[in-house]
């Protein structure tokens, strides 16, 4: 099951809690993601997916428990991909991509790479307004392409994608995996591939916020 | 140590603040009057600025005040940063308005003060000019809270800008004082020259009685805030829950 | 990582600012007009205009470097790009003052550069001309620097443009009152180094302070 591969970074996520105003998103939530392994969040909306993927990435703080990512010797460990695009506007597809590459230290080859992988080069001189919702998706996936990253975090990548772009959003992930990457990722929809399932509905709905404690007020 | 473990739990804190904050407020006004009929009846006239002086025992204190209630919050958004406390947001939160109150006490007493003695109702005083700006903090930060959707956004946003402003308030008295400096060719007044004890022991008394009512107002603050906060979450509890 | 990271940001939004249309004009556009004004609610006196001179443009100096803060955070926090950066791995204090930086780089000089003008049509002396493009630019990066904390408290909140006023405001002291008294000494021929080098001090306190103050304020924002 498990392929150290290049990677071989373990998230290990222990006893953690979310909560969103009044309401624990989840309480006692425990895993681990091994290495090569894809986990997949579901859970109906407004379970908390987001917000786990958010706490994983260092955006949000638990409100209790742990997430830790072991892993050898590199700064960055994980690519996080939120429901927003990040697309700006008035920029093209391809100065876009070029700036993430330049963000990440990565030469400008990289760019054109990630932008024909994501099947966006015809539309390399468009700006960002004129793309439609799963052109924008597809460029905000080009950023996993730019950094060679152990961990992925995408929120709902195949949202707004067609056929054609699910199809290589599923063989980048397989690939990843293969590769000894982890990918996390809430979905909707149809399962990816030999991906194990973190069901959200079957750890929460957590209870009202337990009213000790100083956090809250309550 | 006792007096933390209380303030660490909301919970013990509602259960024990009450009758704190009602003894606070009575002898913070009973402190007041006391101070108040000292400075007015009991202190002896200024030799220079007769009775017009008397104003000093409401005006200094409030001074004082203003910034003791500033050095509170930040003292409040630092643990509310670095420790989360929810009980912190809620005292820097509650205090705002109250130092805000005292500020604008002191700029208005200022005011009155400088009409007899400088022969303007505003005189552009280095002290004056600087307690002005502390008030326009206190704007800011009372402004910042209420502008925000959530209540978690809103304690961290504004314990940022109250550490910026507490941080940057030395300098801009500093700057404030050189730019009097440059500014002013003759002082009108220095608050020194009446240092005598029937002089000071009734601004002390009023002092005290100002911290007394500013802690029995923050307790009725910070009361009603988690009051409100809790009723909120019930309200939404029903909703979500069913 | 973080130097390419903070060097690609610094690139992006100058490239941002100059190709967006409106971007630094604005201000531009708001600073001369401010300044003109002057004469037409003071009148045309010579005299009076020399007087009031200095302090009118210092304040539409520190008017206009509030005016485009509005949207210097809040784009980014809407579109997502603000999440990216954070999740990046770069640390956003670094991303922070990149944007911040450029942002004084398109808006702050052109600003600096056009003061000189509008110090002549407000009868300021030609031979200072020069110490009044230094004062402006040193001056300005104070203002940029203490008003993107304000942008970054604000970036959460719609219609925060008066907000930011009110929250860096009380900054904006020091550099206020230290450059305009550069400034006068410039018009009048006095010491005009020893107020530069205050107005300095604020301007260094202020890019010093300004990344950590506005990276811990879009971290809120972004929870």
């Amino acid at each position: 099951m498990t392929n150290a591969g290049r990677f071989g970074a373990v998230i290990t996520i222990d006893a953690l809690a979310a909560q969103r105003g009044v309401r624990m998103l989840f309480e006692g939530l425990s895993f681990r993601v091994e290495p090569g392994e894809v986990a997949e969040l579901r859970g109906p909306n407004g379970s908390g997916k987001t917000t786990l993927l958010r706490i994983m990435a260092g955006l949000t703080r638990p409100y209790a428990g742990s997430v830790s990512i072991e892993m050898d010797d590199q700064d960055a460990p994980r690519h996080y991909l939120g429901h927003a695009d990040g697309v700006k506007p008035n920029e093209t597809a391809l100065e876009q991509v070029c700036f993430w590459a330049r963000f990440f230290g990565q030469p400008e080859g990289a760019a054109h790479r990630a932008l024909e992988r994501m099947g966006l080069k015809s539309r390399a001189r468009v700006p960002g307004r004129g793309l439609s919702a799963g052109q924008r998706r597809r460029l905000a996936l080009t950023r996993l392409l730019l950094d060679d990253r152990p961990v992925w975090l995408l929120d709902e990548p195949v949202s707004a994608l067609d056929v054609e772009g699910r199809v290589c959003v599923e063989a980048l992930i397989a690939e990843h995996a293969s590769a000894g990457g982890i990918v996390v990722a809430a979905m909707h929809g149809p399962s990816l591939a030999g991906a194990r399932i973190v069901d959200l509905s079957a750890i929460g709905p957590g209870g009202p916020v337990s009213p000790s404690g100083a956090r809250t007020l309550g | 140590m006792a007096i933390m473990t209380v303030f660490a739990n909301p919970h013990r804190f509602m259960s024990v603040s009450r009758p704190f904050a009602w003894i606070f407020t009575v002898a913070g006004v009973a402190l007041i009057g006391v101070g108040v009929y000292m400075g007015l009846f009991l202190a002896p006239a200024d030799a220079r600025q007769g009775d017009a002086a008397r104003i000093m025992f409401v005006h200094v204190p409030s001074a004082w005040l203003s910034m003791f209630a500033f050095a509170f919050m930040a003292g409040a958004s630092l643990v509310s940063l670095v420790w989360r406390h929810a009980l912190a947001d809620v005292a820097a939160k509650s205090a705002a308005p109250c130092g805000a109150a005292f500020t604008a006490l002191c700029l208005t007493t200022g005011s009155i003060w400088g009409y007899p003695i400088w022969g303007t109702w505003w005189e552009w005083d280095g002290r004056m000019t600087s307690v002005l700006i502390l008030f326009f903090i206190y704007l800011g930060y009372i402004a910042l809270w209420q502008a925000m959707d959530t209540p978690q956004k809103a304690s961290r946003a504004a314990a940022v800008l109250c550490l910026v402003g507490a941080v940057n308030l030395p300098i801009i008295k500093f700057s404030v004082e050189w730019w009097n400096t440059l500014h002013q060719t003759a002082t009108f007044f220095t608050g020194d020259n009446n240092a005598t004890y029937g002089f000071k022991a009734p601004m002390y008394v009023v002092a005290l009685g100002y911290l007394s009512l500013f802690g029995g107002l923050t307790l009725f603050n910070m009361r009603a805030e988690i009051l409100l906060t809790r009723a909120e979450m019930r309200l939404q509890r029903r909703l979500a829950l069913g | 990582m973080i130097l390419s990271g903070a060097g690609a940001v610094f690139v992006r939004e100058l490239k941002q600012a100059w190709s967006g249309g409106g971007g630094v004009s604005l201000p531009l556009g708001f600073f001369a007009g401010a300044c003109s004004l002057t004469p037409l609610s003071l009148g045309p006196e010579a005299d009076l205009l020399r007087a009031a001179g200095p302090g009118v443009l210092w304040i539409a100096l520190a008017l206009s470097s509030l005016l485009p803060m509005e949207r210097l955070f809040q784009a980014d926090l809407e579109d997502g790009t603000l999440d990216a950066y954070a999740g990046s791995g770069v640390s956003l204090e670094w991303i922070v003052a990149a944007k911040t930086a450029a942002h004084w780089v398109s808006t702050g000089l052109p600003l600096a550069l056009i003061a000189p003008v509008l110090w002549i049509m407000l009868q300021g002396p030609v031979s200072s001309m020069f110490q009044v493009a230094i004062v402006s630019s040193i001056g300005s990066a104070a203002f940029f620097f203490f008003g993107a904390i304000g942008a970054a408290l604000t970036a959460g909140v719609r219609r925060g443009g008066l907000l930011i006023t009110l929250v860096a405001l009380p900054l904006y002291c020091p550099a206020m009152i230290f450059g305009s008294a550069a400034l006068y000494g410039a018009a009048s021929g006095g010491d005009w180094t020893s107020p530069l080098m205050l107005t300095s001090a604020a301007a260094l306190f202020a890019i010093a302070c300004s990344p950590f103050a506005s990276a811990s304020a879009l971290r809120a924002a972004i929870d």
